[in-house]
């Protein structure tokens, strides 16, 4: 690297290094704070939203704020059928921790050897219909013991061009850093309604791993516009994006132009092939394994359709029968319970398996930009730990991260078929027992 | 009782062969003759014991089946599939079996024997063969009669139909069958000779006329909807199943190319690459797992589509006159339409003359016939039970090899 961007380089770097450490040491002491705090939560009287759980009168107060404020960046026009805010509601859950001491010792924790102190959650998808548009918004939860918060609990609402943003300002923020995928803007694949259900909770799905991601990097966990979006009233919001880059983003633009322009003048030797090498084809793989992760899930789908048929056919051949009625229903129930269990392994595979895979196509397609490529590169040779650290702990996390989802798969499968075998042997057991009770009947 | 092997003069009566004009004293002569012939009550339940003693002494067995070329009738090349007939008599003493006859038959002599048994014995559910054509296939399945997985399973079915035969009381008795069984050349002749294309006619005037007495047997009208409802339900069955197993086969296939991904991708994982390569390699077996899964429940749709045809054959023989002669006459020369017209123009005038015996044969027949059927039903159960319990046992072996598999590959990922 040449004098003057590495000194710029160097400097940035300092500068987020002394911001984290810092911010290290107000965690400890909100920490000592935290423990304090009543096992209830809430503290009930700040500004930011911390109205509890649904069905707050704070969210329609958000609705029309949202709805006159005309003048945001139209990024992704959601336009669909009205027929969307009857949304069936029962969408996916996570459990939630009543309180930030309960939650410490619930979660599994990423990369820090330190406690969890920052839980979020996405979820509660609603339409929103204006004269001009109808999009989505998002009901985004969030608990943190952090002293540097407000309160222990605030509840948003957020649509997809404010992840967007989110990401942009990330982006913009630490240029050095792999910064998570968002779910793709619009569908790739033809359907007939732009948003069904299934859409809107892939895509919450994929919001919420987004937030989380961020939450356990250990540096953009911190980052202010991060804080800003979770806790902020829509109106704030609104008002904070239209400030101009923070100084932290300035500097970090300008590294950034520096950076890619130092890029022309470095040679590439072999050892940088490599890492390109290594991208495309785990691209391609990760690729791969994503299509075919889908297509067994179509494939259980439509086994499933052709199974609820076939267990019913024995019950109304059992009308015909004298002799078989017996027979002919528990073989229908069978059918029936191992429909039931391919249900619930298709169920599994869609929110683990897939979700996962999906998000690290994502994360390929990123890292195959050639500012990515660079960035990384730059990674590996830089001395600078830290640097390096983002590049090992994202590797780290994706060699787990399918691991585990690949596991479960298995477990899935493992699950799937015990409960079929169990289902039918005892039906075998049952008409072996029936059978010994004829015979030892016809005995004198 | 004897332990040598079938004499023909003794155990078998020919079919009987009765007078042209009397239809309906032929029938009763039949059934009386058979009687006669046996010794004992031919009710179907007291010949069971001579019908296992029969069993023993005979096995039965298709054992190959062999592409052949040869000329047809319009002198045009064809290819068709030979069946090898074996015959073993087994030593009541030693339980050893020794080969008494062998020889090849082509699937149209199995219809022609059928046909046959079919007019001789009216009042007895004749089995059915194996389909001629595959049907109810699931996609990857090939519809092709020369596919050796179809060949086999009609090998298997041919093997079936015999058996079947040759454990009813009354047809085992049968000399055509036995001819049909030791007699190679000449066989056809012999059959045709019999003129039982001419008496089909007859016989089914007759078996009609005796459903359109005074007051008809709810029994069979309760029999028609019943074969009706199995065939339906049965066709139904099948048609959905096939469709299953080709979700089944796609579902199991797609794991199939996770193999070759891991693989490829294990190349560029230090750490995570000796355990995606092995893991691809149980999602292979998982993959190939499914063609064995699926061939074996071809056997178990085989059995249903036995008691299809069984019901089909009900129906037909039931209510069927003109449905039943087209199958029976099939390709007939004009020689043999001529005579068939004869026949049926001196029936005409004869027949009128034995209104008067018609109801006692007539119900003499039912008996018979209704004895049969009971014969029938049970055997039905028996089968038909014995298939669903097999439908578990495939089920539950295939369960097991899920488990297993994916048990061997959830050690590859956690080790990974």
């Amino acid at each position: 690297m040449g004098t003057l961007g590495g000194a710029g380089l160097a400097a940035a770097v300092a500068a987020s290094r002394a911001r984290t450490l810092g911010m290290e040491g107000e965690r400890r002491a909100s920490q000592a704070r935290s423990s304090g705090l009543p096992a209830g939560g809430a503290d009930g009287d700040s500004q930011g939203g911390s109205a509890p759980f649904p069905g707050s009168s704070g969210s329609s107060a958000l609705l029309q704020a949202e709805v006159l404020d005309l003048d945001e960046d139209e990024d992704d026009l959601e336009v669909f059928s009205k027929d969307a805010s009857l949304m069936d509601m029962n969408s996916f859950s996570p459990m939630m921790p009543t309180s930030p001491l309960s939650m410490i010792n619930q979660i599994k924790f990423e990369d820090e050897p330190d406690l969890k102190d920052l839980f979020i959650t996405v979820d509660e998808p609603e339409s929103h219909v204006t004269t001009i548009e109808t999009f989505i918004t998002y009901r985004i939860i969030t608990k943190t013991s952090r002293g540097e918060f407000d309160s222990s609990e605030f509840e948003v609402r957020r649509r997809y061009q404010d992840f967007l943003w989110l990401k942009g300002k990330l982006e913009e923020a630490h240029p050095t850093l792999i910064i998570p995928p968002l779910p793709e803007k619009f569908i790739v694949k033809g359907m007939v309604e732009r948003f069904n259900d299934d859409f809107i909770e892939t895509r919450r799905k994929a919001l919420h791993k987004f937030l989380n991601r961020i939450a356990d990097h250990p540096t953009l966990t911190f980052n202010e516009d991060f804080k800003i979006f979770l806790t902020a009233q829509a109106w704030e919001l609104s008002s904070h994006k239209k400030q101009g880059p923070g100084l932290l983003s300035r500097m970090g633009q300008t590294v950034r132009a520096v950076a890619s322009s130092m890029r022309g003048v470095k040679n590439r030797p072999e050892e940088f092939m490599e890492m390109n090498n290594f991208i495309e084809l785990f691209s391609q793989k990760i690729n791969l394994i994503d299509k075919i992760s889908q297509r067994i899930y179509k494939e259980e789908r439509e086994y499933f359709d052709e199974m609820k048929e076939y267990g019913p056919i024995h019950i109304l051949w059992s009308a015909s029968e004298e002799d078989l009625v017996d027979t002919l229903k528990d073989v229908a129930s069978c059918i029936d319970r191992c429909c039931k269990a391919t249900e619930k392994r298709m169920s599994g595979l869609s929110e683990a398996l897939l979700p996962v895979v999906h998000e690290y196509v994502l994360y390929s397609e990123m890292l195959m930009l050639p500012e990515e490529i660079g960035k990384l590169e730059d990674k590996v040779e830089c001395a600078n730990n830290a640097l390096k650290a983002d590049w090992e702990r994202w590797k780290q996390n994706m060699q787990n991260d399918i691991k585990l989802a690949f596991t479960d798969m298995a477990e899935e499968n493992i699950h799937y078929y015990e409960q079929c075998l169990a289902t039918w042997e005892s039906f075998l057991t049952s008409q072996t027992n029936l059978h010994l009770e004829e015979t030892s009947e016809d005995k004198p | 009782m004897e332990q040598a092997p079938p004499d023909p003069e003794r155990q078998l009566q020919p079919a009987p062969l009765e007078p042209l004009g009397c239809p309906d004293a032929g029938l009763g002569a039949a059934v009386g003759k058979e009687a006669a012939g046996a010794g004992e009550e031919d009710s179907g339940v007291d010949t069971m014991t001579h019908n296992n003693f029969w069993l023993k002494k005979i096995e039965i067995s298709v054992s190959e089946a062999e592409k052949r070329t040869g000329r047809n009738a319009m002198n045009m090349q064809e290819t068709y599939t030979a069946y090898l007939i074996e015959t073993r008599s087994v030593e009541h003493t030693d339980g050893q079996s020794v080969l008494t006859d062998s020889l090849w038959r082509r699937y149209s002599e199995f219809e022609l024997l059928r046909n046959y048994l079919l007019v001789y014995y009216p009042h007895i559910v004749v089995p059915p063969l194996p389909e001629k054509r595959a049907e109810f296939v699931w996609h990857k399945l090939s519809a092709d009669n020369m596919d050796p997985d179809f060949v086999e399973r009609r090998r298997i079915g041919l093997e079936n139909f015999l058996l079947r035969i040759a454990s009813h009381p009354i047809l085992c008795r049968d000399k055509i069958f036995y001819l049909f069984l030791t007699q190679e050349g000449n066989w056809k002749e012999t059959v045709n000779e019999t003129g039982f294309q001419l008496k089909a006619d007859s016989r089914l005037k007759a078996l009609n006329a005796t459903f359109r007495v005074k007051n008809p047997d709810k029994r069979f009208t309760d029999l028609k909807h019943y074969s009706d409802e199995l065939q339906s339900v049965i066709s139904h069955l099948l048609r959905v199943r096939a469709r299953v197993a080709d979700r089944l086969y796609g579902v199991y296939k797609v794991h199939g190319n996770y193999g070759r991904v891991f693989s490829e991708w294990s190349a560029i994982e230090k750490e995570m690459g000796d355990g995606l390569q092995s893991a691809g390699h149980h999602m292979d077996v998982y993959a190939s797992s499914i063609d064995d899964i699926l061939e074996d429940e071809e056997h178990y749709a085989d059995q249903l589509k036995e008691y299809l045809f069984y019901a089909e054959a009900l129906t037909v023989r039931t209510f069927s006159l003109k449905g039943m002669t087209t199958k029976l006459f099939g390709q007939e020369t004009p020689e043999q339409r001529e005579a068939r017209i004869k026949v049926l123009e001196e029936q005409i005038n004869e027949g009128e003359q034995q209104l008067k015996s018609k109801n006692l044969e007539g119900r003499e027949f039912v008996k018979n016939a209704w004895a049969d059927i009971e014969r029938f039903k049970e055997q039905k159960n028996r089968d038909l039970k014995e298939a669903l319990i097999s439908y578990a046992v495939m089920q539950i072996s295939m369960c097991k090899k899920g488990i297993q598999v994916w048990t061997n590959a959830k050690e590859c990922f956690s080790k990974m």
